[in-house]
């Protein structure tokens, strides 16, 4: 409010490192520190997949059909108990459900982390250079950004067919553009700092400026932003997998996994589609839950 | 004899605000010129001998800071030249303008923005060093460390990073930068005035102690006029982008002949000499550089205003040995 | 200004003042006892570096300090009557009318979606029984008051069409309107052009004499205090220092910090010269020394001044706080 509150406040500030505070914002905050535990679980049991659990779910030799459609609880043939039931192939759903994990979690951390690098070079690029540079650049955007993202992947989808890499790059291609505008917005305030001018005086070059003045001191927020979008590119991938033009059958991500139970759902075989269904919801939330925390924290506008 | 050190010959900085789609629509259909550009430097000359102070003085707006900027480099002039060490630095190319940008450095005004928040001191005061290879990558430890040691920071503080700083030391880890790519001209950009009052003092007598020990020739740009006073061996006095009057320190506080001069001067408050004196306003506003007045752009506030002030715009003449001045209360008294 | 006749009813009574900053690891006093009063028609230039707790003195006396910071002790009798105890309602409507504020941002006392002329008006209006065109008028005297030339188009413009040096010069303009029995101004020309801050000294000095109102200047410039202030405090580390009649404190300052500040401006050597510099900066407030907060930087401490903080001495109206003063001179 004051100079002097300001000044004491600083007194604060500089005793804390940015990441002490912003890990004692997360602590103080039961919701904020339940969602990191619980993101911090689902990757772990992603990561642990291959071991923990008791069948691999895309090894055909180990599925017998026999099990099909088994309800949670029961034991099949092979002498698995399978806590949340198997599919119509006779698979296990956890098993399933785990790798599916995994699917989903990597498409969303890759694509978010490849849109974040576009966007940020692109939007550096129009701050630093402006004129026709920014012009280009920022009307791309604009286009971009006047389509519903959804609509934009099924038909990118639709012409360059399915798979994992093509979902990463469908997704990519749908998201850079909010980082590139943000990107531009917070390098276009950094640039007219002192310390952009003291760099011009020491005839430093454009790549140094730009990578180690601007970048570092303009990211900050993209990257609060990049935290919350990871849960919107894997609802997104979830989506697409879903409506059929997404990730393949035999890899099978969460969105996959609801709509292979969807037909069951109706004749009473809700496990299915439901596990499925339940993991992505906690995943997704827990993932916004904390990415909103983190805006708070750092104080940044959402996109 | 020898050539002046550095030199601003006739030099301009105009700023020209982007037109909006709707002004260059109107100025497409012929409706209206091009906006108006803000003239912050409008034809300057001023020279600068090898090892003197010069003070600049102005009120905000003046285009002192922009003055500043176009001296080293970081804006380059709308129109003139700038010249250092007899050449005029647009010329300059490749080695030569690395030169001349790192023999002719800025210490800026904000201590908070003039540093990189997420480089360390040690990086940040190397950082020239290390990239243009200046000294042996062994060495860029050393003379990091050297010139710390000489703008009295602890070596301790290699590490920090500047949030950790107050004030007064962001101000010397700014010094220390300019000083250590070994300029030979520092163009100074209020580099006290965000600085408490017991601190500028151990700012100012370390400008002074390191232009002593190194021999720097400065321009030290600032509002505060018992600063300017002090350091200074010439000032000149600026307002709405042009000198109005230049002289020897001791001489224009003494006797200030432009009519702005007088008024500034008289202005200061000081806490030794006078104490709840009269006071004499300056009238009116300072007005927009974006429309200055014809003629003098005093003209308006200024009690001697005489009809051909609003007419013809005085050039700076010699009025004295040592002092020049640009008002037509001189320019007249010198013909008659 | 009539000290003898108005000696026993001070305007403002300020005692043992204490606000804390509540920070993660503690509270800690930004304002750890202070004492002082205010006459009418006196003007009390309240000085101090950043951090030494001289704003959050102004706001604590009008009780408008928010978290962090809280007031948790000390009497403010105003008139008689202790603001720490008045209710909300109460204080808003002193400060609407008898106490006004001037801030080191005029956006905090502005309202962006009103006229200059509007906002001026309506703060006649609420305290005046007088007509719209009388209080139109008198907002256009108070611009020119503060130099604002053509007044009438100023007040249709709004607070964005002002630069920032006008629209604090307007902001000091609305805190006049009133003649309040105070205003409490904190670094309010700092960032003018000393052209500007000149005037607005001289037209402070004019209200304080003419209508009687009492004023606090918080301002970290000796030589702002000493062309207008009657008295000065001088506050360091949260307390006052050194406290009394402008003459008395700059000409003869018993306090090693304000012989310090007053002697580090360049007007006290020859040009060139090397300044006589106080060394080391002002503690952080959570690691303030032991017993007084000076004795790191100060050149006459002594091993008491480790060991005791140094109570209050009074020499007529010249109060102090140091175990070693200067000693007592005659006029320079």
């Amino acid at each position: 409010m004051t100079a002097d509150i300001e000044t004491f406040a600083k007194t604060a500030e500089a005793n804390t490192p940015l990441r002490m505070q912003v890990l004692r914002n997360i602590r103080n905050r039961p919701t904020a520190s339940g969602a990191a535990i619980a993101i911090a679980i689902l990757v772990l049991l992603a990561l642990l997949a291959p071991v923990i659990t008791p069948q691999n779910p895309y090894d055909l030799a180990s599925l017998s059909v026999m099990d099909n459609r088994l309800a949670p609880g029961e034991t099949g043939m092979t002498g698995i108990t399978y806590w949340l039931g198997t599919d119509a192939q006779g698979r296990d759903m956890l098993s399933a459900i785990l790798y599916g994990l995994r699917t989903s979690l990597l498409v969303g951390l890759t694509a978010t982390a490849g849109a974040l690098a576009i966007g940020s070079v692109a939007g550096l690029l129009a701050a630093h250079f402006g004129g026709a540079v920014d012009a280009l650049l920022m009307r791309i955007v604009d286009f971009m950004l006047g389509f519903p993202s959804i609509l934009v992947a099924l038909i990118l989808l639709s012409s360059i067919g399915r798979g994992v890499d093509k979902v990463v790059v469908a997704i990519m291609l749908v998201q850079w553009a909010q980082y590139a505008r943000l990107m531009r917005a917070a390098a276009l305030v950094e640039r007219r700092k002192e310390y952009i001018e003291a760099a011009l005086n020491f005839g430093l070059p454009t790549r140094h400026i730009l990578l180690f003045h601007l970048l570092p001191n303009s990211i900050g927020s993209v990257l609060v932003v990049a935290s919350i979008s990871v849960a919107s590119a894997i609802t997104l991938e979830a989506t697409l997998s879903f409506l059929g033009v997404g990730v393949p059958v035999t890899q099978p991500s969460l969105g996959l996994l609801i709509a292979n139970g969807f037909e069951f759902l109706l004749s009473g075989q809700y496990w299915i589609a439901v596990f499925p269904g339940i993991a992505l919801v906690l995943l997704v939330m827990s993932l916004n839950l904390l990415g909103d925390r983190l805006r708070r924290s750092f104080n940044v506008r959402g996109p | 004899m020898s050539e002046t050190f550095f030199e601003l010959r006739d030099v301009s900085r105009y700023f020209r605000s982007k037109p909006s789609l709707t002004q260059r629509i109107v100025t497409a259909l012929g409706r209206t010129g091009p906006p108006p550009a803000l003239r912050a430097v409008d034809d300057v000359t001023l020279r600068i001998r090898a090892g003197e102070v010069v003070g600049l003085v102005g009120e905000s707006g003046c285009g002192k800071s922009t003055l500043a900027r176009v001296a080293t480099g970081i804006l380059p002039p709308s129109a003139g030249e700038v010249f250092y060490k007899g050449r005029p630095v647009t010329e300059l190319t490749g080695k030569d303008r690395l030169n001349y940008l790192l023999k002719v450095q800025m210490v800026f005004q904000d201590p908070y923005a003039s540093l990189n928040p997420r480089m360390k001191v040690g990086q940040l005061v190397g950082e020239a060093l290390r990239v243009h290879k200046l000294v042996p990558k062994n060495e860029v430890g050393e003379r990091t460390r050297g010139v710390l040691k000489e703008v009295g920071l602890d070596l301790g503080y290699m590490d920090r990073y500047p949030h950790q700083f107050s004030g007064g030391q962001r101000q010397r880890i700014g010094i220390a930068r300019a000083l250590a790519v070994e300029p030979d001209f520092l163009v100074c950009d209020e580099p006290v005035s965000a600085l408490d009052v017991s601190i500028q003092a151990q700012v100012i007598n370390l400008f002074m102690d390191v232009r002593e020990r190194r021999g720097l020739t400065y321009l030290f740009v600032s509002h505060d006029l018992g600063v300017v006073r002090h350091i200074s061996d010439r000032v000149a006095i600026m307002y709405l982008g042009r000198i109005v009057e230049i002289g020897t320190a001791a001489e224009l506080f003494a006797k200030p002949a432009h009519p702005y001069s007088q008024a500034l001067i008289r202005a200061i408050p000081s806490a030794v000499t006078r104490r709840r004196r009269a006071f004499t306003p300056l009238k009116g506003e300072l007005p927009s550089a974006l429309s200055p007045p014809p003629g003098c752009a005093f003209h308006p506030r200024c009690e001697h205003a005489m009809p051909i002030c609003r007419e013809v715009r005085p050039p700076l003449v010699q009025i004295s040995p040592d002092r020049s001045a640009a008002c037509h209360l001189h320019s007249t008294s010198e013909s008659v | 200004m009539n000290a003898e006749f108005t000696q026993d009813a001070p305007l403002l009574d300020v005692q043992g003042l204490k606000t804390v900053i509540h920070l993660p690891d503690g509270a800690w006093p930004a304002v750890d006892g202070i004492d002082f009063t205010v006459q009418r028609g006196e003007v009390l230039g309240l000085v101090g570096e950043s951090g030494s707790g001289k704003s959050v003195t102004g706001f604590s006396i009008v009780q408008l300090m928010d978290s962090p910071a809280e007031v948790i002790a000390g009497r403010v009798l105003f008139n008689n009557e202790d603001l720490r105890l008045a209710s909300e309602e109460r204080l808003r409507s002193l400060r609407g009318n008898r106490i006004a504020m001037i801030f080191q941002d005029p956006l905090m006392t502005l309202n962006p979606v009103l006229s200059i002329g509007e906002q001026m008006a309506e703060a006649i209006l609420e305290h005046r029984d007088v007509g719209r065109q009388e209080a139109l008028r008198a907002a256009a005297d108070a611009l020119v008051r503060v130099g604002i030339s053509l007044p009438e188009a100023r007040l249709r413009q709004y607070p964005h069409e002002f630069s920032g040096g006008m629209r604090q010069r307007v902001a000091i303009a609305t805190a006049m309107l009133n003649a309040p029995d105070l205003i409490i101004a904190d670094e309010p020309t700092t960032a003018l052009d000393v052209t500007i801050q000149s005037q607005i000294l001289f037209e402070v000095q004019k209200l304080a004499r003419d209508s009687g109102t009492a004023v606090i200047w918080i301002t970290h410039d000796l030589a702002v205090v000493a062309e207008l202030a009657d008295r000065v405090a001088v506050m360091y580390s949260g307390r006052i220092v050194e406290i009394g009649p402008v003459d008395e404190v700059l000409d003869r300052s018993r306090h090693p910090y304000t012989l310090g500040l007053l002697r580090s401006s360049a007007a006290m050597v020859e040009p060139g010269q090397r300044l006589n510099q106080i060394n080391g900066m002002a503690p952080r407030i959570d690691a303030r020394p032991s017993g007084c907060p000076f004795r790191t930087r100060c050149d006459r401490a002594m091993s008491i001044c480790a060991e005791q903080d140094p109570t209050p001495t009074i020499d007529g109206r010249h109060g102090f706080r140091c175990h070693n003063p200067m000693p007592q001179r005659d006029a320079a």
